[in-house]
């Protein structure tokens, strides 16, 4: 049975609360810029940034980064990844980098995610804001601004979806009714 | 998704299969404006350029197109190789899959080696090239060209002009550019057109001002400089005459119509090299294309589960 986790307020109040815990953090918004990852992380990237904007009553700028080319798991999927595009339209040498993504899982994603970005330039520092925190990590990776931590186990699936994606806003926790005696195919991060 | 260990032929693809290589070649076009061109993503895997056929072009690219990938490459070229010693094409393919090629890259004077060879191997196999039948790569990079410039390929009026009959380039255009459902049109000298072109829904023409009317894009072929004195056209000077692309015959054209060349270009047998070097020209953007297409491919095959 899917399970509501978050709805659109819940959303909202995370989102506004990271904002304001990113910009305290880097005391203000000086060389500081939001890349989402494809896909979840590209709309919540907008959202903290217009976020930011709005409370700074400064333009942030926002970048767009697709990591199929970093992952570590070409070789086992079954089908390839979708490429998407990579959009910086900035250099991000010398920049606050805040990586952002939907679910935070295993951390192969963020290790694609920064191996990406360190082919782009040299950025000051990079950070992690998470919507949601799920665990099961498998890389000492931690994230530094979240929405929400889920404890999850492996055969369960969360889902995020978007407005921007036409669903309207909703976190959704997915059991399986018979959950298998193996784990399946890590999704999603 | 591409569910085939070979690239063998656009003939072999479907529109998805096109739409899904172009559109990971959109991807790999950006890694390729970076400071950084490379990326990590086949480290490991060995890729052979198998070149029965002189080439320069379609060799460096994709050489070059396996190393922004993290691939190493081998050249094997064949006056070095044992070949000229009397070993078969198929123990050939073999030695080298034993040394652990993933990938081998082929171009041979036979029309149907690649697919031979995609039988007898585990590795992929790349055509680059067979004989008068096809060469893929060179179709994606021009599909992928147009898009790019057109913002689309439907309903476009595409010509075709020069030596059809000698041309996988042509050949492979053809089945691409009628797949993604352009309206092609082919100009040329009646000796250098196949007959059964006329049945295939394609228009053709043999007198370059009809043939050039409206049209968007105009793509040349090269020459084949070696087949001259065979009675296919009388000398150069006369071919240009009749089939050159001069500026006044592109100004027939659209306004904003491009113009292609696969290369090597023969200025002025051709095409004039006001055009080659003019505003419409898009030639030298195909050669950057070709590199974003043949990484999209080995991507996308790389990913295919044996």
């Amino acid at each position: 049975m899917p399970k509501e986790l978050f709805d659109r307020k819940g959303i909202d109040r995370a989102l506004t609360r990271m904002a304001h815990e990113i910009i305290e953090k880097n005391k203000g918004t000086e060389r500081l810029c939001l890349i989402g990852i494809q896909r979840g992380g590209v709309h919540l990237a907008k959202r903290l940034a217009s976020k930011i904007g709005e409370i700074e009553k400064k333009d942030i700028p926002v970048g767009l980064l697709d990591i199929a080319f970093y992952r570590d798991d070409l070789n086992i999927r079954k089908e390839q990844t979708v490429v998407r595009r990579t959009e910086v339209p900035f250099e991000v040498t010398d920049l606050k980098i805040v990586l952002v993504d939907d679910v935070l899982f295993t951390g192969r994603s963020i290790r694609a995610a920064m191996d990406a970005l360190m082919d782009l330039g040299r950025p000051a520092a990079i950070q992690l804001a998470v919507l949601i925190d799920r665990g099961h990590r498998e890389l000492p990776i931690k994230a530094d601004y979240v929405g929400k931590n889920i404890p999850t186990s492996l055969t369960e699936n969360i889902e995020v979806q978007l407005e921007e994606e036409g669903l309207g806003d909703r976190v959704i926790l997915e059991s399986p009714s018979n959950p298998p005696l193996l784990p399946p195919q890590a999704k999603g991060d | 998704m591409l569910n085939k260990k070979d690239l063998l032929g656009i003939k072999e693809l479907s529109v998805e299969e096109i739409d899904l290589i172009l559109d990971t070649a959109a991807g790999f076009k950006d890694v390729l404006r970076r400071d950084i061109k490379k990326v990590p993503t086949l480290r490991g895997k060995t890729a052979v350029n198998l070149f029965f056929e002189p080439s320069t072009r379609t060799r460096t690219s994709f050489e070059l197109a396996a190393k922004r990938l993290s691939t190493d490459v081998i050249n094997f070229s064949v006056p070095t190789s044992s070949v000229v010693k009397g070993e078969s094409l198929i123990d050939t393919a073999l030695t080298v899959q034993a040394l652990g090629a993933d990938f081998i890259i082929i171009r041979h004077s036979s029309s149907g080696v690649p697919h031979l060879l995609a039988k007898k191997l585990r590795a992929s196999v790349i055509n680059a090239g067979d004989g008068t039948n096809e060469h893929p790569t060179q179709a994606l990079l021009d599909a992928f060209t147009i898009r790019e410039k057109k913002r689309k390929i439907e309903g476009l009026d595409i010509a075709i002009v020069g030596d059809i009959i000698h041309s996988r380039v042509a050949k492979s255009n053809i089945y691409s550019l009628t797949k993604l459902r352009a309206r092609v049109r082919l100009i040329g000298p009646p000796t250098l057109i196949p007959k059964e072109m006329e049945g295939i829904g394609v228009g053709v023409f043999h007198n370059m001002e009809d043939g050039l009317k409206n049209v968007d894009v105009v793509m040349m072929l090269r020459i084949q400089m070696e087949r001259q004195g065979r009675g296919f056209f009388p000398s150069t000077e006369e071919y240009f005459k009749n089939w050159g692309l001069t500026p006044e015959r592109l100004s027939l054209a659209k306004d904003d119509v491009i113009v292609m060349h696969p290369g090597p270009m023969n200025r002025g047998v051709e095409i004039a090299s006001e055009i080659a070097d003019g505003p419409k020209s898009v030639i030298l953007e195909q050669v950057t294309n070709g590199l974003a297409v043949r990484m999209a491919v080995m991507y996308l095959l790389a990913g295919v589960k044996r």
